[in-house]
């Protein structure tokens, strides 16, 4: 690699275009400013670059150093003492990001496949259409007709198998005619990653009318998921077909020296990248303002999840509708009613830009967050399962029916090391205890689990430059990016009362601190970042940290910012029924963290 | 949807805070457009009034997939053998599209067709034939009277008026006309179920602050064509539509009535300059339209009042692209000073704590009523004059 002094990387997210400056400093790479800007993707403006332009002149204007060369249409490159960078890529999600119909023959197996690999690719998936989902055959045509998607990734059968069923689908697409999203001059792109043995039949029919890309077998066998090709093939098309005629894009592709990427993906190779450095099993979560995605690495396997309306402004209203209400009620420490819950947060809704200016919309939209990232995770559990259909010992074919999905999920949350958020409520929140107890609320981490969260957004920035840089990305991700909250010790187990656990902590200075909490408390013990403790933590009967109901744990803890959080409420996490203990509850974990300021807290909780 | 004078975006880097356009006096291009191609029913030149037919298209029908060979319990690749109708046929609902014939023709199996329409497709593979449904006719309408000042060769036409324009924040319900009358004497009355009679039928009613259940039920019974206010409860919006609307893409609700909201959620007086500017077009007919998508590509609900009136007014489109600035006049949309309009004194460029402990970039305002207060730069909103 040649020498290079600043890395500039931006994403064009669908309401700001957040631009990034990297820089060698001291022989290290690391953060040096950011800038912000509206994206142009929409009219007037309809050219993605004028946001990437502004968001790179706010840059230029903090740190004097010009960016753009001299009549701003594009970056200058490579970088010399006055002017320009010396590597520039991007990620995107402005106009809605990429958007897919995916398709299989049985709705838990190839079409569930098929959905994980368009996830995994960075698409909202927009409908998985199967032919055994038990919706009539009409309603499927109308459902791919109304629907305008970038793309469809078509899956069904095993290799060998029969091709019937696949080209059924197949004709059905084909006769419903959809149309792509973004305009009616090109041919909309489909993945077909089907039974090979269909494909002269797929080919004959639909390879004039679509752009189609036949790929290998997501399915080549029942026991086998082959998601690779796909997601290869989905990223090729992104980039052939829809980036191309996306507002500006096709001068944004020029600008850069990779391939665009969408932002979620770029997210995604941010959290394989934590659990790669750290080897261990990773939960990551974008917790955005139209969506919440998760993303999971267990045992290697990467999946993620989105969940397209749950979100902390454009879908605020729709986590209220999913959650209910009173379970967004039942984390506020103060009295309120419904009625004024509901036009609070669809007023948030309707101006999705605006922040919270007081300490009470402040404590509600953080109410909000925990719900999102509560039913976040609870679909991510849906999608993250043991591959359905495979065959036992005695070779039948197990088809798992659809209710028991969540059972069938890998996903359990005492395997999970360490939990990782990204997303603008996040990394907002005035205090940083405040956006670890939303992860701890919302994911109810179990054992002992390290918290990480972005420091100022560049997760997808770091993710796609992970893609040519990895050291450099790593570098900055440890340095800059990833904020170590610390470490929440929560036992799985609940309790009517009574002691649930001690825990002994060797601290830096050679004390020992000893806490024994009973059911329901939760302590916070100040560990600075980048500190390495041993642990002793000795469960009671009935309580787990890991090794099993009332077994010892002996191990090492990290420090953070927020410190160690000893977390006593249970597993799972229930709140008193009565109203008034309940938030007298909330209070005494408010103070025992000092998670809002205490006087307008109690200010709050008088007056209500 | 409206397409106003198209601006490249400032060269420089500036906070900017789209407001809600609230013109006096306008000069509008309407964009109508199919869904698909189709053919024009007018001419550029043409004058429309408000529900003009100006293009028109076939929607080509759904198709319908028959399982002919599973109905015929015949194999798969056999089905050309059974089939008596060809490719391209037209075909009535009922008719026999295959058929079979055993023991020496005693038996008959046959397959009709659930639908009127043309056979496409006949396959092989998978055993199916596939009839697709008569072409459904598509019209569109000018919406709002003006000039067809260009057309869209197969796709639409673009209509120019001069009009009162207002943007509201949230709606429900489609494009609708009508002849509007206000109904309180202020920006910050609430539109009561008394004030609305049967002389409001096919009307577009407006009101000041809140607009309660009953009065939107009385609406609706009455035949009220839409209503513009300034804020209701979401309990009655959920109680109207009857679900909850969890994210804001609107137009589509089969509702009675359009409904615009100019403020939002709660008890909120509209804005007096929205108040006075709906109060000197009284009686002047309007079209509104409820659709709104918050999203990126934000759509507002509008309400547009035609009119040849001239106006003292400068028409400031360039306000919104050239951002917020000293002197600026805006609004505040966010609690504690909801709705509260003021003056940008300052744009500091470091951060300053706010109420919440968040360290954010403000914005000093002086309020009309002479207090000074500092707010969240994104808790503001340029007010378009």
């Amino acid at each position: 690699m040649s020498e290079k002094n600043l890395i500039l990387v931006t994403d064009v997210g669908s309401t700001t275009t957040k631009a990034r400056l990297f820089h060698k400093t001291h022989g290290e790479w690391r953060f040096l400013v950011s800038g912000e800007a509206p994206t142009t993707v929409e009219s007037p403006y309809e050219d993605v670059t004028l946001g990437v332009k502004n968001a790179v002149r706010e840059i230029e204007e903090l740190i004097g150093h010009k960016i753009l060369c001299k009549d701003g249409s594009r970056i200058e490159k490579p970088c010399n003492e006055e002017i320009g960078v010396d590597l520039y890529c991007t990620t995107s999600s402005a106009g809605g990001g990429l958007q897919m119909i995916v398709g299989g023959v049985v709705s838990t197996m190839t079409a569930e496949s098929a959905n994980r690999a368009a996830l995994g690719a960075g698409a909202i998936v927009m409908d998985i259409i199967a032919e055994n989902d038990e919706r009539p055959i009409y309603e499927k045509i109308r459902r791919i007709r109304n629907l305008r998607p970038d793309m469809i990734m078509l899956a069904g059968g095993t290799d060998g198998g029969t091709v019937d069923r696949v080209v059924g689908i197949a004709e059905m697409i084909n006769a419903a005619q959809p149309q792509p999203r973004l305009g009616i001059d090109y041919k909309l792109p489909i993945v077909y990653a089907g039974n090979v043995d269909a494909r002269s039949y797929i080919q004959n029919l639909m390879g004039k009318q679509f752009a189609l890309k036949e790929v290998e077998n997501i399915r080549p066998s029942l026991e086998v998921e082959n998601p690779e090709p796909a997601r290869k093939a989905t990223h090729e098309l992104f980039m052939e077909h829809v980036m191309s005629h996306a507002p500006g894009y096709t001068k944004l592709m020029k600008w850069t020296d990779i391939d665009i990427m969408p932002t979620p993906a770029g997210e995604g190779l941010a959290i394989q990248l934590i659990a790669k450095t750290y080897n261990t099993n990773v939960i990551g979560v974008g917790l955005g303002g139209a969506t919440t995605n998760v993303y999971s690495v267990v045992d290697e396997r990467f999946v993620r999840s989105v969940s397209a309306n749950l979100g902390m402004s454009y879908s605020c209203c729709n986590v209220m509708k999913e959650a209910g209400v009173k379970n967004i009620l039942k984390w506020i420490p103060f009295n309120i009613s419904e009625k004024e819950i509901r036009n609070i947060l669809i007023n948030k809704m309707i101006r999705p830009t605006t922040i919270p200016h007081t300490l009470k919309e402040l404590i509600i939209e953080h109410a909000v967050a925990r719900e999102a990232l509560r039913l976040g995770l609870q679909h991510h559990k849906n999608i993250a399962t043991r591959l359905k259909g495979i065959r036992t010992d005695d070779r039948e074919i197990t088809l798992r029916r659809a209710s028991e999905s969540i059972s069938e999920t890998y996903i359990e949350m005492m395997k999970i090391k360490i939990l990782a958020g990204t997303g603008g409520l996040l990394s907002h929140a005035p205090v940083r205890i405040q956006s670890l107890l939303i992860m701890t609320d919302g994911f109810l981490p179990e054992g002992v689990t390290r918290m990480f969260q972005d420091s100022v957004f560049m997760m997808p920035h770091l993710g796609v430059l992970s893609t040519v840089h990895p050291d450099i990305a790593w570098n900055i991700f440890d340095k800059d990016c990833l904020v170590r909250l610390g470490t929440v010790i929560a036992p799985a187990g609940i309790a009517k009362e009574g002691e649930v656990l001690s825990v002994k902590l060797e601290m830096p200075n050679g004390d020992t601190i000893k806490k024994n909490l009973k059911f329901g408390e939760i302590v916070r013990i100040a560990l600075p970042e980048n500190q390495e403790i041993d642990a002793e933590i000795k469960p009671a009967r009935g309580f787990d940290v890991g090794e099993g109901s009332g077994h010892k744990l002996e191990t090492k803890v990290w420090g953070g910012v927020s410190g160690i959080i000893i977390d006593a409420r249970g597993r799972p996490l229930s709140l008193p029924d009565d109203e008034q203990e309940r938030r007298n509850k909330l209070l005494e974990w408010a103070k025992s963290l000092e998670l809002y300021p205490l006087d307008q807290l109690s200010k709050l909780s008088e007056e209500s | 949807m409206i397409k106003l004078d198209e601006k490249e975006a400032s060269s420089e880097a500036q906070a900017y805070t789209p407001g809600l356009k609230v013109k006096r006096s306008t000069v509008i291009n309407e964009i109508r457009r199919l869904p698909i191609p189709g053919e024009l029913l007018v001419k550029e030149g043409d004058v429309v009034g408000f529900d003009k037919i100006v293009a028109r298209a076939m929607s080509t029908g759904d198709p319908n997939i028959v399982l002919v060979c599973n109905q015929l319990d015949v194999t798969s690749e056999d089905i050309q053998i059974y089939m008596t109708k060809k490719l391209g046929d037209p075909i009535k609902k009922g008719e026999i599209i295959a058929k079979r014939s055993f023991l020496f023709g005693m038996f008959k199996s046959v397959c009709t067709s659930p639908i009127d329409g043309t056979l496409e497709q006949i396959s092989e593979v998978s055993g199916t034939a596939i009839i697709r449904a008569l072409p459904v006719p598509v019209e569109l309408e000018s919406f709002i009277p003006g000039k067809i000042i260009r057309v869209i060769p197969r796709e639409g036409v673009e209509i120019q008026t001069h009009t009162a324009l207002i943007q509201g924040i949230f709606g429900i319900g489609g494009e609708r006309h009508g002849e509007l009358i206000i109904l309180t004497k202020s920006n910050d009355e609430a539109l009561e179920a008394s004030m609305i009679n049967s002389a409001h039928k096919g009307k577009i009613i407006a009101g000041g602050s809140y607009l309660s259940i009953e009065a939107l039920k009385k609406a609706v019974e009455i035949g009220v064509n839409g209503i513009v206010v300034g804020g209701m409860d979401q309990d009655d919006l959920i109680k109207f539509l009857g679900y909850e609307i969890g994210v804001a893409i609107t137009g589509q609700e089969e509702t009675k009535l359009t409904l615009i909201l100019t403020e939002g959620f709660g008890n909120m007086p509209m804005s007096k300059r929205t108040f006075n500017l709906l109060k000197d077009y009284e009686g002047y007919m309007c079209a509104i339209n409820g659709t709104t998508q918050i999203r990126a590509g934000v759509i507002r609900p509008e309400i547009i009042i035609p009119h040849d009136k001239a106006s003292d007014e400068v028409d400031n489109n360039d306000r919104l692209a050239e951002g917020m600035r000293t002197g600026t006049a805006v609004r505040i949309i966010r609690q504690p000073y909801f709705g509260a309009i003021g003056t940008v004194t300052s744009l500091p460029v470091e951060l300053r704590k706010v109420d919440t402990g968040s360290l954010v970039r403000v914005v000093e305002v002086l309020l009309e009523n002479g207090e000074k207060v500092t707010v969240p730069r994104a808790n503001v909103e340029i007010i378009e004059e």
